[in-house]
């Protein structure tokens, strides 16, 4: 799990191309079956494991999409395939967090923190990346989208907002210069909602002027599903942060993924919600546009979901995943890790894929090659944690 | 080393304005800030009506009848208005058996129309009928199930009992996005929560563990023994095909509804327990024959035999005893004691609650075998609750800032609830749409953000708009609200600048009422 990566012989990039680099994070709540997102088809042990929710090998009807010899993919995310093919898509199996949890809360709680079995970090990772991060400050630098705030970005630096649906960005009464100046001189009394305020009213007209910049293609939205869904918002939050000089970070959420009944299998409910993510990916990687090439998107879930299917044709909490890897900064077309097999003895608890990269160890590299963090910001990024994959990452440092 | 003369020394030199401020940061509430305390924490928040009892009764008997009324709600009774609408949502009578009869409608309509469609109709007809099933069938009981809360919640004198409601159904969180959890959500709020919530843990745990909501939200109704071999045809013909353990339910009540994540369990106890609570399911057979009872059945045939060994100790074969000894000990438990202590702190005191006050609530709970009602007395009585640092320091969750902007305007008796229920979803915390077992959190870092101010203005000044077009006097909800207690001198002295019609908007936005 640790070793010397090729960027850390430390050739930054130059300050200018620094400062398109981006990273978006999309956390599935929930837990996804990673075993059946990129699924270990060769390996006996998962067939036997799924009677009803295995998929089937390569070439076979409805059958995985064949990424090497050992692993396929879910024929739901054929919309991905094209980026594999083009060396824009890598994953991490058997990648996780080390703290042994099966608790969704916590679980997730230590992905957002960034220091797994520690409660008491008050901060998200990603807030300490965007206040360590090189290159000037700016109100739309990092965003999130979704009503609520997220844990991963909890912290002193500032976040932009991205509300959900077509009207998030519609004119406001929060918006009217008048109704400004009232709120301003009431929210300077309590130093915490000021702040937040500032936050909205500076992030939204960033956001608005990025979006007027340029107007969104006429046909944008064509061809996406319903206004309402996660395509048509993270088709949005990319050209939004394609169009923002300013964004390099970006989050965003999206849930039900416990599939403890009925999970299904090349079809039915895992394969539906795997099929709309795939749609929202691809959308993403669209609103992206050009800056897709400096981009990485990073998917992942709190934790993997056991080997074997449980008395309900679901699966119940595990341990290690699969981290996906989207974008045109990586050298893709890998399927890596230390992968630690399917075998009774290699399972933990005699129930689950074992953990063999912890998630910081993916994430770590990528924030110090892609958006030149020193090891001083590492160290503060993810305090106490030194480890990196082995293998080349991104295409280039 | 310091002695304590000389921090009594060091204390006494920046002299006047450091005294004055620290002198306000610990001095006790006074009275009228006491009655604006138990208002916001022990109701949705001041109404005009508790203003003006207020000012003729005087804070301290005014404050006194009201923390010895709320702790007796059955003696508040209901006004006639509010019985009158709750007596006329005709969904809110049906059995269970009843409500899962209209979702099955539902599900074979659908089924129907999908069939009738074949493979070159019109997809937008086949939508249509889908959606038109739902629309008449499921929707309502959703939406009659929802007016009630929020009515009960706006015009209920029992308010402690309404937020009580809200706090343990959140407690024991069922989604009603999951299939026939969209019809039981109103009757597990009648039935397993709403009786209880002054009453003993352990029935509201066993009534939660009984309920069909719960039951098919955490899926256990499903969980069997290993090698389980139905007896003929399956009744539900949606239900997976069982053949084993499902361990959503027995790890959701350990982690969330009793000892706590951190209470010592293993992954171990979370199966075992599985085990003990297989056999806990629904009568199908009884839902199709309309039954008027409730659903619950222990069906042994389902029930793992083999003995078990579960936090430390062994388990003997009993069938349900296996499961009420497990739920008998989880209610029991000084973790389980601690979990509820600081979670109902946190939700009436503070964010970070003062461990003092959790002890001893804990120490009620565990020495009134788990009596709700005691809990919240000592929580009630405590001087954490009614300290300065408690006061105004919670940041409302949109749930409570929709209701108490509702009440503070006075509105009762809202004939179109859907909107309201758009408000919350919007938010991101629909109304029975909590997806995950652990509900939504009531602490600031989880719903102050950029997004959550600009849609509580827009709310609020949309509200104020559309109320001022429809009264004469624009001014009059203004005034309304400068006759609640709530706002500072500093946020009435800013207000007072601006232009009228901003200022029932302002008000509404001001730091002051956000908080509570």
């Amino acid at each position: 799990m640790t070793g010397l990566s090729f960027w850390s012989c430390g050739q930054a990039s130059s300050d200018a191309s620094l400062a398109q680099r981006k990273l978006v994070v999309v956390m599935l709540r929930g837990a996804v079956d990673g075993l059946s997102v990129v699924v270990p088809y060769a390996e006996p042990a998962y067939a036997d494991s799924r009677s009803s929710t295995a998929l089937a090998a390569p070439g076979a009807e409805k059958g995985v999409l064949k990424l090497d010899s050992r692993f396929g993919l879910h024929p739901s995310l054929a919309r991905l395939m094209p980026f594999w093919d083009q060396g824009a898509l890598s994953f991490v199996h058997a990648s996780g967090s080390p703290d042994s949890t099966r608790s969704h809360f916590d679980a997730q709680d230590y992905l957002e923190s960034g220091t797994p079995g520690r409660k008491s970090t008050a901060d998200g990772w990603m807030n300490r990346l965007l206040s360590t991060m090189p290159g000037p400050a700016a109100p739309t630098r990092a965003l999130s989208m979704g009503a609520t705030p997220q844990r991963i970005f909890a912290g002193a630096a500032t976040v932009a907002n991205l509300g959900l649906g077509p009207r998030a960005l519609d004119a406001k009464v929060i918006d009217e210069p008048r109704m400004q100046a009232a709120l301003e001189k009431l929210y300077a009394q309590d130093g915490n909602m000021a702040r937040t305020y500032k936050a909205t009213t500076e992030g939204r007209s960033e956001m608005k002027r990025s979006m007027a910049n340029g107007a969104m293609d006429a046909g944008a939205d064509k061809g996406a599903a319903s206004a309402g869904s996660f395509a048509a918002d993270a088709r949005r939050l990319g050209n939004l942060i394609s169009k923002d000089r300013q964004t390099q970070l970006a989050f965003t959420s999206v849930g039900g993924w416990d599939t403890h009944v009925n999970q299904g299998g090349a079809l039915g409910q895992l394969a539906n919600r795997l099929a709309s993510l795939g749609e929202g990916l691809e959308a993403l990687a669209q609103g992206l546009g050009d800056s897709m090439k400096d981009s990485v998107i990073v998917v992942l879930s709190e934790f993997g979901r056991t080997l074997r299917q449980n008395g309900t044709g679901g699966t119940d909490h595990g341990r290690g995943n699969v981290i996906w890897l989207l974008g045109g900064a990586l050298a893709g077309g890998q399927v890596l890790g230390d992968w630690p097999g399917l075998d009774a003895r290699a399972l933990v608890d005699g129930r689950d894929l074992a953990v063999t990269t912890d998630f910081r160890a993916v994430l770590r590299p990528l924030l110090q090659g892609h958006l030149g963090l020193g090891e001083a910001a590492l160290a503060q990024v993810f305090p106490d944690f030194s480890g990196s994959l082995q293998g080349k990452l991104l295409r280039s440092a | 080393m310091i002695t304590r003369r000389q921090v009594i020394a060091a204390s006494l030199l920046p002299l006047a304005s450091w005294q004055t401020a620290s002198g306000q940061a610990t001095a006790p509430l006074s009275d009228q800030e006491r009655a604006l305390h138990a208002l916001n924490r022990l109701s949705y928040g001041p109404r005009p009506g508790d203003a003006a009892a207020i000012a003729s009764q005087g804070a301290g008997p005014w404050l006194e009848q009201f923390l010895a009324s709320q702790l007796e709600p059955s003696k508040l009774a209901l006004p006639q208005t509010l019985d009158q609408r709750l007596q006329g949502f005709a969904t809110t009578q049906l059995s269970q058996a009843a409500l899962i009869g209209r979702y099955r409608e539902a599900t074979q309509a659908n089924q129907a129309a999908q069939r009738a469609s074949g493979p070159n109709s019109n997809d937008s007809d086949t939508a249509a009928a889908l959606t038109k099933a739902r629309r008449e069938l499921v929707r309502p009981v959703l939406v009659e199930a929802s007016s009630a809360r929020l009515l009960r919640a706006m015009d209920s004198p029992a308010q402690l009992e309404e937020l009580l409601v809200e706090f343990w159904f959140n407690h024991f969180n069922v989604f009603a996005g999951k299939g026939q959890v969209a019809v039981l959500v109103g009757d597990y709020e009648r039935r397993a929560i709403r009786p209880h919530v002054f009453g003993r843990f352990r029935d509201m745990l066993s009534a939660t563990a009984r309920h069909p909501a719960m039951l098919i939200y955490l899926d256990n109704f499903q969980s069997v023994a290993p090698g389980y071999q139905p007896p003929g045809r399956q009744v539900n013909p949606n239900a997976a095909r069982l053949t084993g353990l499902n361990e959503n339910y027995a790890r959701e009540l350990m982690e969330l509804h009793t000892l706590g994540v951190d209470g010592g369990y293993s992954q171990r106890d979370v199966t075992e327990l599985a085990r003990m609570l297989t056999g806990w399911t629904i009568n199908y057979r009884a839902a199709l024959s309309g039954s008027q009872g409730d659903l619950f059945v222990f069906d042994p045939g389902r029930h793992d035999r083999g003995s078990k060994e579960w936090l430390g100790q062994k388990v003997e074969s009993g069938g349900k005893s296996e499961g009420e000894m497990a739920l008998d000990l989880l209610a029991t438990h000084p973790a389980t004691a601690r979990h509820i202590a600081f979670k109902l702190a946190q939700a009436f005191v503070a964010d970070q609650p003062p461990p003092a006050l959790v002890q001893r609530m804990a120490a009620r709970f565990t020495a009134t075998s788990g009596d709700l009602k005691a809990v919240m007395q000592t929580m009630i009585s405590s001087d954490e609750f009614w300290q300065r640092e408690s006061f105004g320091s919670k940041f409302k969750t949109p749930y409570r800032y929709l209701l108490s902007t509702l009440r503070a305007l006075d509105v009762s008796d809202v004939q179109d609830i859907p909107p309201l229920m758009q408000v919350l979803a919007q938010a991101g915390m629909p109304l029975y749409g909590a997806q995950t077992p652990d509900g939504y959190k009531n602490v600031e870092a989880a719903w102050m953000n950029p997004e959550a101010l600009a849609q509580r203005v827009q709310f609020s000044a949309k509200l104020a708009e559309r109320r001022a077009s429809r009264t004469a006097n624009a001014d009059g909800d203004t005034a309304v609200l400068l006759g609640l207690p709530m706002f500072t001198a500093a946020t009435r002295a800013s207000v007072a600048e601006e232009p009228a019609q901003l200022r029932t908007a302002l008000l509404l936005g001001s730091p002051d009422f956000m908080h509570y």
